[in-house]
């Protein structure tokens, strides 16, 4: 790891400074990520800013139709929340299934949405169920908010504050894991809302995660896995390596998919 | 065994386990020496490439920064190969050097080229981006068949990547059986290599104290003992008297730690040249690369039978990669730890087994967890597998009618080793009754109403450790004895250190070294304390591997024990005025046979101490006694291992139901510690079947280096084992053990895929490679798919 100064700001506009005032500075949440990057001498930044101390960012509320969770919420806060649990139980068993004890203790839903890895759960929870992402000065929509591997919208010195989720008719979420990191090698979150099925697929696309639209048509009509079973999924634009080929990934998809309905129907 | 019992045959808690479960456990990197720097070693990026040049100047003047050391500065021997092995045509292998730091050429990504030294590690890591080194890069030879098949030379000067071309058996002999031959199976297995992974990573201490000219190296070694004699005779030309290893606390090994390392010779060789002590401990990713890995064959096997499925011969052809340098242990593996069991428990008359042995640009291979024995017994029981699939005969049948009976001990079979004693129906039996085989149709139909497949699978295997008789190993190659040594110092007040050359790296020895103790001498368990790890302190040791602490170390122990209790009789006998002959010696206590006279062993320690009247031309004073134990033959385990897997053909992925091992593994000296050893071992088995795979790219470069690619096995991929033993006793020791450090990792793997090929046989599936991951399988699956559509 390189030297690097070290902030702990209490407020949001105190981090913004913070962020803006340093030469190459970056904010850190759960460390989860952002740590062993650094102890690989992959990542030099010259200020790291921890979030931990802004208690504005922590927590759950949920309020007309929505929840709205704070950036450094922790994964194991939001799978233990009985309001998640309530409102948005895929959410919760998402978050319940991302890595470790460990890593679930420390990891954060900004950290991870910010972070964007391809294979990341809460993105793909994200663009099914519609949520916005508030950072310190705007709200971005989550289908503009990914945009390709490891990256986001977010401006240089933006960060974010919260994500809020509609509550859906029915959702659910269904990890296939890479078998040695168990991240998503493919994860497909269903959402049935007042305005459609939404499925998001994370784990599987060259760019991050994606909506499946040959899916959405179908389940839009008959909200059951029967409706795609014969759907084709085409292995074009999917990640290939040692774990899964394309092919097997466009596959796997199609498999989650309907289990993703069936769960949500369950 | 009654409660509280510490005697043979007792499940006495683990000792070490206080200091490991709280967190006091002493490993080297928790040794920190007065004035100590740290060391960080830059490794080649490339699989193959010419130094070209070395810029040291930058990296030297870096903050911290107390010496850059390469290979032109570290003029050292070669890092030595313990056993040599010789063609077919009596010519000895090819032996390429391998310098501590590379000299003129890299050969496998992660091969050492400097050595930093700085006050801090930090300083140290920073220093290395200064660290110019020019490279001119070569294609690489990465896969054995490109290695042979006209690929890049490893080493130009052999000319060759062919190591050695040996043989076992008669070829024209076994091709004439194969010719009268009713029936033949014929099979091609991989065996895939894997990366060990211990838990505790690699670290090196070296000091250097100038005023008595003396080294001493802390090191995660198995055999501390071994590597003074490696490293000072070959590399550094240190004299054992000057030269102190220390290996403390162990946190795992399976073979890795066997072998002398690079690191081990730059540290101690640096430490007079900086004039501080130096630390080295690797990081994970760097263990990835630079310990020795395990397995890698490609083997072509095929075996003759009658019109009844009797085994007639068998003929084998198998590829080992080497890697890149020959690694201590190496060229014994996959010639003889592997060939010579390819009799397996099978009565098969004549066998015939070629090995080439390959040089790859990849991480030198070596012995893990089993070394050789998991390979024949892979290849044999999927081959057993598949001819019973071809002759029609059931997985048990065609066993029962192949095995060795038990009435035919001692067993010579036709790959050179005698087998002492054995059991096999009874192993199986007892396996078949403890996995519930008689349920399984009603588990698979089970299976099925969900959607899933199910299969059961079996192996049974039998492997030689007790690593073992120099007499055997050195006509072998071996360039070393494979005895034991072991002291026994009681000391005045009756309280016991015994001091092994058997190194515990998580196996429990000073536990069940103990019981051994307690149970002969009958002093209490408390009073008896096992030393080991310390060359200044162990008298001689060639430490842990190959199963062979307790079957050698422990029947070395045996002997000082005897030798113990020969000189405290004669004492005793003084004491009551008795002839030594009327004396017995039993629970502790020594008393004259028709008379009511007896004394305490503790008694007779303390006058051994206080000879007041001892007769001195004929009673020496003391009471510590030294035996070196050669084993007169290797010990052999055996058993049957059953695995039963649920398939969801859907995605390919795999679960392990259930997994039984019923295992012979001599006389139980504690019954707890053997069934962990059992489930780690099983725990590994199905890791190399299901999960763990070490995959390069075609350039050299590792694609499973580190956890996000390299699937270790976890509890949750795991079932609750079925463990239990079924012994038969070791006839040519003085314990009646055979060991069972290994077994578990050698019995399991064929299990599993045999199961897995069970599970799916009705779709077609008619083999399946390790490990068998769910991309694997679904891919397995369709190909049969297509196949059955095509015909
Ligand atoms: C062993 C392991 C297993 C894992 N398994 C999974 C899994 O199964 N599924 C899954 O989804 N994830 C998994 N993760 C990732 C985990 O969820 C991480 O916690 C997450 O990716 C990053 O969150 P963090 O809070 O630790 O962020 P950090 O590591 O602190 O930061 C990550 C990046 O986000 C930036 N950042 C953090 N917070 C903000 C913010 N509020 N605004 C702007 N930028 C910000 C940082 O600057 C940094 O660039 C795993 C991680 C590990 C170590």
């Amino acid at each position: 790891m390189y030297d690097f100064a070290y902030h702990k700001p209490s407020s949001v506009s105190d981090a913004v400074a913070a962020l803006q005032g340093a030469e190459d500075g970056t904010v850190i949440a759960g460390g989860m990520t952002l740590i062993p990057t650094m102890k690989q001498r992959l990542a030099q930044p010259s200020d790291l800013i921890d979030l931990s101390g802004i208690g504005d960012l922590k927590g759950i509320s949920v309020s007309g139709g929505t929840v709205t969770i704070g950036a450094m919420t922790t994964h194991a806060a939001v799978a233990n929340s009985p309001d998640v649990q309530k409102a948005i139980p895929a959410l919760a068993h998402l978050a319940g299934h991302i890595g470790d004890a460990q890593v679930r203790n420390r990891g954060t839903i900004g950290g991870s949405i910010a972070n964007n890895d391809p294979t990341a759960c809460y993105p793909s929870a994200c663009l099914a169920l519609g949520a916005t992402i508030k950072t310190d000065s705007r709200e971005i929509p989550a289908e503009e908010f990914f945009d390709g591997m490891f990256s986001t919208a977010l401006e240089e010195g933006e960060m974010v504050v919260a994500v809020s989720f509609p509550v859906p008719e029915k959702a659910a979420y269904i990890k296939f894991p890479n078998p040695a990191s168990r991240y998503a090698l493919v994860g497909v979150f269903v959402a049935k809302t007042a305005d459609g099925v939404r499925v998001a697929v994370t784990g599987a696309g060259e760019g991050g995660v994606y909506r499946a639209s040959e899916l959405e048509g179908p389940l839009s009509s008959n909200f059951s896995a029967d409706a795609i079973k014969d759907v084709k999924l085409s292995a074009d634009g999917l990640n290939s390596d040692i774990h899964a080929s394309s092919a097997y990934r466009a596959h796997l998809v199609g498999v989650m998919a309907r289990r993703a309905v069936e769960a949500a129907n369950a | 065994m009654q409660d509280g019992a510490t005697g043979i045959g007792a499940s006495v808690k683990r000792v070490e386990d206080k200091r490991f479960l709280t967190g006091k456990g002493r490993y080297t990197d928790d040794i920190n020496r007065p004035g100590q720097v740290h060391a960080y070693i830059l490794r080649s990026p490339h699989a193959h490439a010419t130094i070209k040049g070395m810029n040291k100047a930058a990296a030297e003047a870096a903050p911290g920064v107390i010496a850059v050391f390469n290979g032109e500065d570290m003029e050292v021997g070669s890092l030595p190969c313990g056993w040599q092995v010789n063609n077919k045509d009596g010519s000895p292998m090819h032996e390429p050097g391998h310098p501590p730091l590379a000299r003129g050429k890299v050969r496998h990504v992660g091969d050492q080229v400097a050595v930093i030294i700085a006050e801090t590690l930090e300083q140290a890591k920073d220093a290395s981006d200064l660290l110019a080194v020019e490279y001119q890069t070569h294609e690489a030879s990465i896969h054995m068949d490109k290695a042979l098949g006209g690929g890049p030379l490893v080493h130009d000067e052999i000319g060759t990547n062919l190591c050695y071309d040996w043989e076992i058996g008669d070829e024209a002999e076994v091709d004439k059986v194969f010719a009268g031959a009713a029936h033949v199976t014929e099979i091609d297995i991989v065996n895939n290599r894997l990366i060990p992974n211990a838990m505790e990573p690699r670290a090196a201490v070296g000091e250097y104290d100038r005023s008595d000219d003396r080294y001493t190296l802390y090191t995660t070694s198995q055999n501390p003992h071994v590597i003074r004699l490696l490293m000072g005779a070959f590399v550094l030309s240190i004299p054992e008297h000057k030269l102190r290893v220390v290996a403390p606390d162990v946190g795992g090994g399976f073979g890795s730690k066997i072998y002398h390392y690079a690191e081990e010779a730059i540290v101690t060789w640096a430490a007079p040249k900086v004039g501080r002590p130096i630390k080295w401990t690797a990081e994970r990713s760097e263990s990835f690369i630079s310990d020795a890995h395990g397995r890698d064959h490609i083997s072509h096997a095929k075996m003759a039978m009658d019109k009844d499925g009797k085994f007639l011969g068998l003929k084998v052809a198998t590829k080992a990669n080497m890697g890149a340098y020959l690694s201590t242990f190496a060229p014994c593996v996959p010639t003889y730890l592997y060939a010579t069991l390819l009799a397996g428990v099978y009565t098969t008359p004549v066998i015939y087994c070629n090995v080439k042995a390959v040089f790859t640009h990849t991480v030198p291979v070596d012995a893990y967890r089993g070394a050789g024995r998991p390979e024949a017994t892979y290849l044999l029981e999927r081959l057993v597998a598949k001819c019973a699939r071809e002759t029609g005969i059931s997985q048990t049948d065609i066993r029962r009618k192949n095995f060795i009976p038990a009435d035919a001990f001692p067993y010579q079979t036709p790959v050179a080793l005698q087998y002492d004693s054995g059991d096999y129906i009874t192993t199986l039996d007892a396996a078949e009754k403890a996995h519930d085989v008689a349920g399984f149709p009603a588990r698979k139909a089970a299976s099925e109403a969900k959607g899933k497949r199910r299969g059961i699978g079996y192996s049974t295997y039998l492997e030689a450790c007790g690593i073992a008789p120099s007499a055997v190993v050195g006509s072998l190659g071996a360039r070393a004895g494979l005895y034991e040594s072991a002291e026994v110092r009681v000391h005045p007040t009756g309280s016991v250190t015994v001091f092994t050359g058997s190194h515990s790296h998580g196996q429990g020895h000073e536990t069940t070294f103990a019981q051994l103790v307690s149970e002969k001498l009958g002093v209490p368990y408390d009073a008896i304390e096992i030393s080991h790890g310390d060359t200044d302190k162990v008298q001689f040791g060639m430490g842990t591997y190959g199963s062979r602490s307790l079957a050698v170390g422990g029947v070395a122990i045996d002997k000082a024990l005897d030798k113990v209790i020969a000189k405290a009789k004669k004492i005793a006998a003084h004491m009551m005025e008795a002839s030594d002959e009327d004396l017995e010696f039993k629970d502790g206590k020594f008393t004259v046979a028709g008379t009511d006279r007896e004394l305490s062993f503790g008694e007779v320690a303390l006058s051994a101490y206080v000879p007041h009247n001892f007769p001195h031309e004929e009673l020496e004073p003391g009471l510590d006694e030294k035996a070196f134990y050669d084993p007169l033959n290797f010990t052999y385990p055996g058993g049957c291992h059953i695995a039963e897997v649920e398939v969801d053909p859907e995605t390919g992925v795999v679960t392990m139901e259930r997994m039984t091992a019923v295992d012979d593994v001599g006389r139980v000296v504690n019954p707890m510690i053997v069934a962990g050893q059992i489930h780690g071992g099983l725990a590994q088995g199905i890791g190399q079947a299901l999960l763990e795979g070490c995959v390069y790219d075609d350039s050299g470069q590792l694609l499973t280096g580190s956890y996000m690619d390299y699937t270790m096995p976890r509890a949750d991929n795991l079932p609750s084992f079925g463990v239990g033993t079924e012994s038969t006793m070791c006839t040519h020791n003085s314990l009646g053990v055979k060991g069972c450090g290994e077994v578990g990792a050698i019995g399991s793997p064929p299990a599993v895929i045999n199961a897995l090929v069970d599970a799916l046989w009705d779709v077609g599936v008619r083999d399946m490679p390790m490990p068998a991951t769910p991309q694997t399988v679904w891919n397995v699956i369709n190909s049969a798919g297509t196949a059955a559509a095509a015909e």
